[in-house]
């Protein structure tokens, strides 16, 4: 198996595997978490194919490299709103734990609820 | 007396030709200036705080117009589309602008409904005196300005790489504003609505990583004759992943969940973006992917598939809209429903039907009509909701069930919601008639009668829905009118009222004037059906 199967399947295995997590997982945060393995799983995926277009005498084709260098900003910009978010949440509702659905009426903190009943403007 | 008129029109004539003439020299500079007015309006903005944010927001709304209008106006005096290349450098080595006649169309329509927006925003989103700054009228309008560069960077993209940044800017705009309020609801909202982005966020890049690996460009003109070229089962697993993602950000139907707690709890003015423009954006690149980048007998079965979605969420989003209690809460379910018929779309130019008989006279009457749904539903959307909001100043809520006499409080903003409804009906005199009656008509020529079944039904449970609120809010309400409960400026009755009417009034043009969007469009289309002639390729992908 060359390296650049061998990568491109370890590649493809995280994207399985965020995927997975990113669907089952009820939890925000864990889903924060699978999507993160997801986009790692696709950040290789682009390293593979870096390689595998390489010039010759080149190690790599920069272009995929550079996507990468972007792409890594984005995901991580986009995870620090979301983790912002879930601070807030917290924060705001009271909360221990965050899932992604309606909050239920168990985690509704009463403290709250008259300041944060108002509906749409 | 008639010679001094034809004196005044030939003076006229003379001045409009100068202009134009001017104009051609600074196209480039007008499509960087698309980026860059809001790009800098937004960090000046920020940068600056408190009041300064809003003076340059709204010094922008007129700019950013009249940028739109010029390209405009360009565009339709050449006949060809605006090119510009970044730095000098063609693709595939650098990232090119293109406005062709449909994202020309697309960016006026942003620049008007944010124009309207941003005056219909200063009421509630004003610095109140006695303090330097507050954090939401701050994010308010530094988000807003970024949304329509955002926007604009989607319609003008021709790099898929280049177009995952400009959505990503997009979400990462939108979010925010679905949270202004800070409430938990809000809060949970918006982290649902992010959740959904990214998951979409992340399967547009996959698709884009394997088509670079395929075919090693990103420019979309460039992969559309690679993959005629050469058909990769690649090519169309990229194209169906990027699909599902950005079907995550346009929230249709399996993929619906965080659209109407996000739309109906944001604050009325960014509703109204939200709804109009911003499920806009990522419906555009899939509009792009299978009309433009792959050659259309890729997308025939899958076409059927997007169809058969568009349709449940037309009928599921307008029985859910009738069940609702609260205004807000109805019109987000509206746009559910709306959303839908962008989809029919698909089954309809791709069918072998249309792709013959496009031959000779361009686009199909089925593109015309998913693009005019697109533009009058924008302008329909963003007055209702903001009409909602003003309802919910005056009567200090939105149960349906208890806004009677409504009529006799705000007549100017009902009468615009209805109006705007007319469109969403596709009753005519309005845009969304136009645009039903072209989809029914390409529906009876390609022999689909199933679709028309469903555009017709989704037409009942429009007006269904919508006779729900008119019903209660224009008849009843007994002898004492209810008295507002806070006063609502004429002015913004007047925005709200007239983006109902730029809606209704897209229906009056004759059909000849859509020719327009087109430009750009001709030689897609002879190559497409050079495509479809050559059934060979189609052997690699669908053994």
């Amino acid at each position: 198996m060359s390296q650049i199967t061998l990568y491109g399947l370890l590649g493809s295995a995280l994207v399985g595997l965020g995927l997975y997590g990113l669907i089952v997982s009820a939890d925000a945060l864990r889903k924060l978490l699978a999507f993160n393995l997801l986009g790692s799983g696709v950040f290789l995926l682009f390293g593979v194919i870096a390689r595998r277009g390489a010039g010759a005498g080149f190690s790599g084709d920069p272009i995929p490299q550079a996507l990468v260098i972007t792409g890594l900003v984005v995901a991580f910009a986009a995870t620090a709103l979301a983790v912002g978010l879930l601070v807030r949440l917290g924060e705001t509702a009271g909360l221990e734990d965050v899932d992604d659905a309606p909050a239920s009426p168990r985690s509704a903190a009463p403290e709250d609820a008259p300041g944060s009943a108002g509906g749409p403007q | 007396m008639s010679a001094g008129l034809m004196d005044w029109a030939g003076l006229m004539w003379m001045l409009m030709r100068a202009l134009m003439q001017a104009l051609v020299g600074w196209s480039d500079a007008l499509l960087v200036a698309l980026l860059v007015l809001p790009v800098l309006a937004m960090l000046l903005g920020f940068a600056l705080g408190g009041r300064a944010a809003e003076r340059i927001a709204l010094w922008t709304l007129p700019l950013g117009l009249a940028v739109a209008l010029a390209i405009g106006a360009l565009v339709l005096h050449q006949g060809m589309p605006l090119e510009y290349a970044m730095g000098g450098w063609a693709p595939p080595l650098g990232v090119a602008l293109r406005v062709d006649g449909l994202s020309a169309a697309l960016l006026l329509t942003t620049a008007l409904v944010i124009t309207g927006v941003g005056l219909y925003a200063r009421a509630d989103f004003a610095t109140p005196s006695g303090v330097a700054e507050t954090r939401a009228s701050l994010a308010f309008w530094t988000l807003l300005l970024g949304l329509w560069a955002a926007l604009n960077a989607v319609f003008i993209g021709r790099d898929l790489f280049n177009l995952y940044v400009a959505i990503e800017l997009l979400t990462f705009t939108a979010v925010p504003l679905v949270c202004l309020k800070g409430s938990p609801e809000n809060l949970q909202a918006a982290l649902r609505y992010l959740l959904f982005a990214l998951l979409g966020s992340v399967l547009y890049l996959l698709g884009v990583a394997l088509l670079y690996g395929a075919y090693g460009t990103l420019d979309i003109a460039q992969l559309a004759a690679a993959v005629r070229g050469s058909a990769e089962p690649a090519a169309l697993v990229a194209v169906v992943l990027m699909t599902a993602g950005l079907l995550a950000k346009t929230a249709l139907v399996p993929l619906h969940l965080w659209l109407p707690p996000a739309h109906a709890g944001a604050p009325a003015a960014a509703s109204a973006v939200l709804s109009a423009l911003v499920v806009k954006g990522s419906f555009y690149l899939i509009f792009k992917l299978w009309l433009d980048l792959l050659p259309p007998q890729y997308g025939q079965q899958i076409a059927q598939g997007l169809g058969a979605l568009g349709a449940l969420a037309i009928l599921f989003g307008g029985v859910l809209a009738i069940r609702q209690t609260r205004l807000k809460m109805l019109i987000a379910y509206s746009t559910l429903a709306q959303l839908g018929y962008l989809f029919l779309v698909f089954p309809l130019v791709l069918s072998p039907v249309t792709l013959l008989a496009a031959t000779g006279e361009g686009t199909p009457p089925a593109w015309t009509g998913g693009v005019l749904q697109l533009v009058s539903h924008a302008f329909a959307k963003a007055s209702m909701f903001m009409g909602a909001g003003l309802i919910a100043i005056a009567m200090g809520h939105d149960r349906i069930g208890e806004l009677g006499g409504l009529v006799r409080v705000l007549p100017v903003t009902l009468t615009a919601f209805a109006l705007a409804g007319l469109s969403l009906m596709g009753l005519p005199p309005s845009g969304g008639f136009a645009a039903k009656w072209l989809l029914l008509r390409a529906g009876l020529e390609t022999g689909q009668w199933w679709w028309m079944l469903v555009i017709l039904g989704g037409g009942v449970l429009t007006g269904t829905y919508l006779y729900r609120v008119l019903a209660v809010a224009g008849f009843s309400g007994g002898e004492s009118a209810p008295r507002p409960l806070q006063p609502v400026a004429r002015s913004r009755e007047l925005i709200v009222l007239g983006l109902a009417l730029v809606s209704l009034l897209l229906g009056l043009l004759p059909l000849s004037s859509f020719e327009v969007l087109k430009i750009g469009r001709e030689g897609d289309e002879t190559a497409a059906v050079e495509a479809l002639t050559q059934p060979a390729i189609t052997g690699a992908v669908w053994p």
